[in-house]
């Protein structure tokens, strides 16, 4: 690679990303992002539809691929080499908008599978390990139903304790209460709450601010495939610096 | 702006119809006038159809039971006689359901037949399903099968597969056919959309060209061509060749219902299984084959009861599956003028298992809807 900017792979954050850009054919979708994401640090990402900030996040467990800049996660390099996805992906749990669960599983054995194939874990331990999570996210009782039996913000817990039961380091949310119901959108962000105050690495899309600004280390603002601005959330909040960031905020914040 | 008001001509009085409820059980003077008598017209058709219906009826049971002769041992009482002759199927049931098999070995054959059913009963049942289970029953189905069949040992005497013939050789061809064909197709469905570029020629190649040619050529290719293609002195049996015909016949139009059932699994159950790290297999085998053939169900169903009446192609090698065997059976000059009744026996047998088929694919659709499978 020709970068300036290599990482020590050594370094501190758990996720370092250089010049990151991503082209979906003709049209670039990731302009040179950096983002870097220290053990422990919640970061939200924010901007408007069609700005990249799935795509973002998707490549950290390379469900995309970046085409050019670096990925390092906890030292590794994601490049080609599929020993080094293995790991990184095993390190990181991934919560969608649409749940994406298991619709032929019980909730049970949504979350028993991942522990179960690629954790090779007894099906005791790890129905045991499930109902932890379970209980956690305050569903154990939902534990043989089948998920499209539970309601929205019910199927998303589920999915959250199917990511933890993988006891991943890093947590990636793409606008985990987008498809929710007002009333059932609390009760996931109150989980991510919880998840957060337990020390846990996360990078959380989502245009709830009030969970950005009481939650978030760092706030990242994306537009058109840029980041835009960065910034710890009174800061990005109380004095943002670009004024695409005050135009989003004065829109989303209007409601 | 405003709109004008709709204005609603009726030309018909209308009969309430109740909202569909298909385990509703309405009157039937209710039912009779909303279905069959809302109007003159509609009236007169059905009484009509209700005539033709009728006309037929009383043929089909003037025919078929009041004139007709069940037991006879001489044709000429059939010849006498103005309705039905099932008398030929008594006189002649055995070479049509057991085809040139030696006849006094036939008793292998009901016994086989016995083993083959309760077999396949049993594999059917979800509770049965576990490899524990299965795979000592169907070694000692296969082993029990083989021995009857074959014979040669325990003082059977030896029957060759050309000598098979009738019904027992219609379920093994049905059975090789869906045994064989079905993993193949589903091998053949995911390589059409796998990662890998030479799985997916390969499967388009296969498929596209198989599928376009008639059965009746993959079987003469098989029967006559693919020897000269093996090294002298090798030589696969004939039977075994015509079933792996038939069933990667099977198996192309198979996997492309498959592949519909595939392509509707939405793209996040992938992305979810590769967040969970899962492997290309594991997330084939436990998330998406599951789902797609759940959803492609029906369409399976509709080739494996076509793949059943495919079986009496074996006519061209020679060998008697029982439509060919009654056929033969016909050629009789004694009893040749009630075929009519002998054919109808055959389309009964093909009939009752067709029907046990679908019947069985309903109960499977059930047991999915209520989460038992
Ligand atoms: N698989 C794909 N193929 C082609 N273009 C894509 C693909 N996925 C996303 N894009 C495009 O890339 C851009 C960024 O998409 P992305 O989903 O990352 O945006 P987003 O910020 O998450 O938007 P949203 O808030 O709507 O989820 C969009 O213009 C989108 O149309
Ligand atoms: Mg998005």
């Amino acid at each position: 690679m020709t970068h300036s900017a290599q990482i020590e792979p050594t370094g501190a954050p758990v996720i370092q990303m250089r010049d990151v850009s991503k082209w979906f054919g003709q049209f670039q979708v990731l302009h040179e992002v950096d983002l870097d994401v220290g053990k422990g640090e919640r970061v939200v990402v924010c901007g408007p539809s069609g700005s990249g900030k799935s795509t973002l996040i998707r490549c950290i467990n390379r469900l995309e691929v970046h085409q050019s800049g670096q990925i390092v996660v906890n030292g590794l390099e994601l490049s080609d080499n599929v020993k080094n996805i293995e790991k990184i992906r095993r390190n990181i749990g991934m919560v969608f908008q649409n749940f994406n669960l298991f619709p032929h599983l019980t909730v049970l054995e949504n979350l028993t599978l991942g522990p179960m194939l690629t954790r090779h874990m007894k099906k005791a331990a790890a129905e045991e390990l499930a109902m932890h999570f379970l209980h956690k996210v305050r569903i154990p009782e939902q534990a043989q139903k089948y998920p499209l039996q539970l309601s929205g913000g019910q199927q998303q817990r589920v999915a959250i304790a199917r990511s933890l039961c993988m006891e991943p380091e890093i947590m990636l949310f793409d606008e985990p209460t987008s498809a929710l119901d007002p009333e059932m959108i609390k009760e996931v962000l109150d989980t991510m709450i919880e998840l957060a105050e337990s020390g846990m690495t996360m990078i959380v899309v989502t245009h709830e601010m009030g969970f950005a600004r009481t939650v978030a280390d760092k706030v990242v603002f994306m537009a058109d495939g840029r980041k835009v601005e960065a910034a710890p959330p009174e800061e990005f909040f109380g004095n943002p610096r670009e004024h695409r960031t005050r135009a989003f905020l004065d829109q989303i914040l209007k409601h | 702006m405003t709109l004008a008001p709709i204005e609603v001509v009726r030309r018909e009085a209308v009969v309430p119809v109740p909202a569909y409820d298909p385990d509703a059980r309405t009157p039937v003077g209710v039912w009779l006038k909303a279905n069959l008598f809302r109007s003159v017209g509609q009236s007169l058709l059905t009484l009509a159809v209700a005539a033709v219906l009728l006309r037929i009826l009383w043929f089909v049971l003037d025919w078929g039971v009041f004139n007709a002769v069940f037991y006879t041992t001489d044709p000429d009482v059939c010849r006498a006689a103005t309705g039905a002759c099932w008398a030929v199927v008594v006189e002649k049931h055995r070479p049509m359901l057991f085809g040139l098999y030696p006849y006094d070995e036939h008793w292998r054959l009901v016994l086989m037949m016995a083993i083959y059913l309760a077999t396949v009963v049993l594999s059917l049942w979800p509770r049965c399903w576990n490899l524990r289970f299965l795979v000592p029953l169907w070694t000692g189905a296969v082993l029990s099968i083989g021995i009857l069949m074959f014979g040669g040992v325990f003082g059977l005497p030896y029957v060759p597969t050309s000598e098979w013939g009738g019904l027992p050789l219609t379920m093994l061809l049905f059975t090789g056919t869906v045994l064989i064909g079905m993993p193949v197709a589903v091998l053949l469905a995911l390589g059409r959309r796998a990662p890998l570029p030479v799985a997916r020629g390969v499967s388009v190649v296969f498929i596209e060209s198989l599928r376009g040619v008639p059965l009746i050529t993959i079987l003469f290719v098989a029967v006559n061509v693919f020897p000269l293609f093996l090294p002298a002195g090798v030589e696969v049996n004939k039977l075994l060749r015509i079933t792996v015909g038939i069933a990667i016949f099977f198996a192309c139009y198979q996997a492309e219902v498959i592949r519909g059932g595939l392509q509707a699994i939405p793209r996040g159950q992938y992305e979810a299984a590769t967040s969970l790290s899962l492997t290309y297999w594991q997330t084939t085998r436990r998330i998406i084959l599951p789902q797609a053939l759940r959803i492609s169900l029906p369409a399976i169903t509709n080739h494996i009861i076509a793949a059943m009446k495919n079986t009496s192609f074996v006519i061209i090698i020679g060998l008697f599956d029982i439509l060919t065997a009654t056929t033969a059976v016909m050629q009789d000059p004694l009893w040749r003028r009630f075929y009519i009744e002998a054919y109808l026996f055959v389309a009964a047998v093909y009939l009752f298992f067709g029907y046990a088929l679908s019947r069985y694919a309903r109960q499977v659709e059930k047991w999915i809807a209520s989460g038992r499978i």
